[in-house]
């Protein structure tokens, strides 16, 4: 019975921590094909390097990663109140639909990282630029979800929702709202990441700290090597981010049919 | 006018019409429809797919509204859903994020009762449908039949006086849909409450009803009313006797009249 389960096993183990063995395999090639052709250091250095450059000043890293998370962070959480927001007056609506809903579908084709400069010239060198222009990339991702999430109501849930005269705000927060989650979630996940992009922009735009400014900085000096121990950084925080999401979603949704699958398969 | 009916008037129906709108020509969903349903009667509509049967409930729960005639409710013409209705559907539309119970108790949330005012009445209701000991389970975890009864079980939460019900056990298996027929005839027998029953089963209909209004299409319109003079409480095997084949022969020699072709439920 023991020996039956043992590939299960394995496969369990390697499901749960999928992530961390792609990345540490992606990372063992590198080393050995660095090592192999002999990459030179400053145009490709090896991950042993990038590592123990970590290891040697953890200080740098840790300082300018909690700044640029916390920028992140702050117009993550903004984007998506404020995108939900507007998602749940564009639904209810015909004129915002007709007018916001379009403009923001328009100006969703705009390279968006374009208007980083503007953000700088509008809000200062300081946090509340790069904010701004992350909180700017990231909406879009919610409103579209949102918006899908909360139309996407089954009518006869509707209809039901009608004979039991309850108000629309009823409707809203214990039909629409509800039903919108898994949508609103997987806008979320992609809304961090761009969060964590604008805010990059911003730092390269003009900063005085942040990954972005080390990215900056040590490209000045010709630090490769630093360069990416800042990417690395940046690649860690982008992967906590999603899966803390996912994390969250998996508590709050433990209906959502995308996980009861999962469920039926580890259930036993 | 006839004379005064025998039972106070749960809903009157008046030369109804309903013509839905459409760019190459309305469409004549109802035409010419007198119904009336007494208080405390049940009353199965009976037709094909696309004679109304749906637009009519639909009408009467306040969803849509008349092109002509007259539709009243309790004495009261509609502009939106009635009071004390309660509505079951084919589908069971359970909120896949609540809890069996959670489910039942929807429609006190939405009439801004007090939810610990109602817990009791929807664990009983629960236990007298077959799901005790599945208060705390979601929707995905039972079987359609299962979720069918916790469906009917939230449409009685607030005891309505009235119940719409549109091919409620049209997507259960054989033996699930004959359960709960003899389970909505002892509801109906215990509490009189006023049913309206849409269905395309013949036996079902002649099975549960007072009267089975007989339906046909283009234009959707009624084509006969037929009282069913059998005692009760009926068992299944009452469908077996000469009398309720009677009806059922004369119901599907309605439809073939009426050029009906499919004459049995799907
Ligand atoms: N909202 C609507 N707009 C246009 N046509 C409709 C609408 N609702 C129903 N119909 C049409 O009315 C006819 C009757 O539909 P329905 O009442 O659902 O029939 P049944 O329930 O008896 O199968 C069908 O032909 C259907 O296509
Ligand atoms: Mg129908």
């Amino acid at each position: 019975m023991i020996a039956g389960r043992a590939p299960g096993l394995l496969r369990r183990i390697f499901r749960a921590n999928q992530v961390v063995v792609v990345i540490v395999g992606f990372l063992v090639v590198w080393q050995v094909a660095g090592t192999i052709f002999k990459a030179p250091p400053y145009l490709l250095p090896l991950p042993s390097a990038i590592l123990a450059e970590l290891a040697a000043r953890p200080k740098i890293y840790a300082i300018n990663g909690a700044y640029t998370l916390y920028n992140t962070l702050i117009a993550f959480a903004l984007s998506t109140v404020i995108g939900v927001g507007m998602a749940i007056a564009i639904v209810y609506s015909k004129f915002l639909e007709k007018t916001l809903y379009t403009f923001l579908v328009a100006l969703n084709s705009v390279p968006k990282v374009a208007l980083a400069p503007i953000f700088v010239l509008w809000l200062g060198t300081g946090d509340a630029s790069k904010i701004g222009i992350a909180f700017f990339i990231a909406i879009f991702a919610i409103v579209v979800d949102a918006v899908l999430g909360l139309r996407s109501v089954d009518p006869e849930m509707l209809d039901l929702a009608r004979t039991l005269r309850g108000g629309e705000l009823k409707v809203l927060l214990k039909i629409r709202f509800p039903n919108a989650l898994p949508s609103i979630f997987a806008g979320m996940k992609v809304a961090v990441s761009l969060a964590l992009v604008g805010v990059i922009v911003g730092e390269f735009v003009v900063s005085k700290q942040g990954l972005g400014h080390v990215i900056l900085v040590s490209q000045g000096v010709f630090d490769t090597t630093a360069m990416f121990g800042a990417i690395f950084v940046l690649a860690f925080l982008g992967t906590v981010l999603f899966y803390g999401i996912e994390l969250l979603e998996r508590r709050l949704l433990p209906w959502h049919v995308s996980h009861r699958s999962q469920r039926a398969s580890t259930g036993h | 006018m006839g004379g005064a009916p025998q039972r106070p008037a749960k809903i009157r129906i008046q030369g109804l019409n309903k013509v839905f709108p459409a760019e190459n020509g309305d469409f004549r969903a109802l035409s010419g429809v007198d119904l009336h349903l007494g208080d405390g009667e049940f009353v199965s509509l009976l037709g094909p797919s696309g004679c109304g049967k749906s637009t009519l409930l639909r009408l009467i729960a306040g969803l849509e509204s008349i092109t002509s005639g007259s539709l009243e409710v309790d004495g009261r013409s509609l502009d939106g859903p009635p009071a004390g209705l309660g509505m079951v559907f084919q589908r069971d539309v359970l909120l896949d994020w609540r809890s069996i119970l959670d489910n039942v108790l929807l429609p006190v949330e939405f009439a801004g009762g007090r939810r610990d005012d109602y817990v009791t009445r929807a664990r009983d209701l629960l236990v007298q449908y077959g799901l005790a000991g599945f208060e705390d389970r979601h929707p995905w975890q039972l079987s359609g039949g299962m979720r069918q009864r916790a469906a009917i079980c939230r449409a009685l939460i607030l005891d309505p006086s009235f119940l719409i019900m549109d091919e409620p056990f049209g997507a259960l298996d054989a033996l699930t849909r004959d359960e709960l027929n003899i389970e909505l005839q002892r509801l109906w027998q215990t509490t009189r409450k006023s049913v309206l029953f849409v269905t395309h089963s013949i036996a079902e209909a002649v099975f549960l009803s007072d009267r089975v209004v007989v339906m046909a299409t283009r234009p959707g319109r009624i084509v006969e009313t037929i009282a069913i003079d059998l005692p009760r409480p009926r068992d299944l095997a009452i469908r077996e006797t000469a009398s309720f084949g009677r009806y059922s022969a004369h119901i599907r020699d309605l439809f073939e009249r009426h050029g009906v072709l499919r004459t049995k439920p799907s």
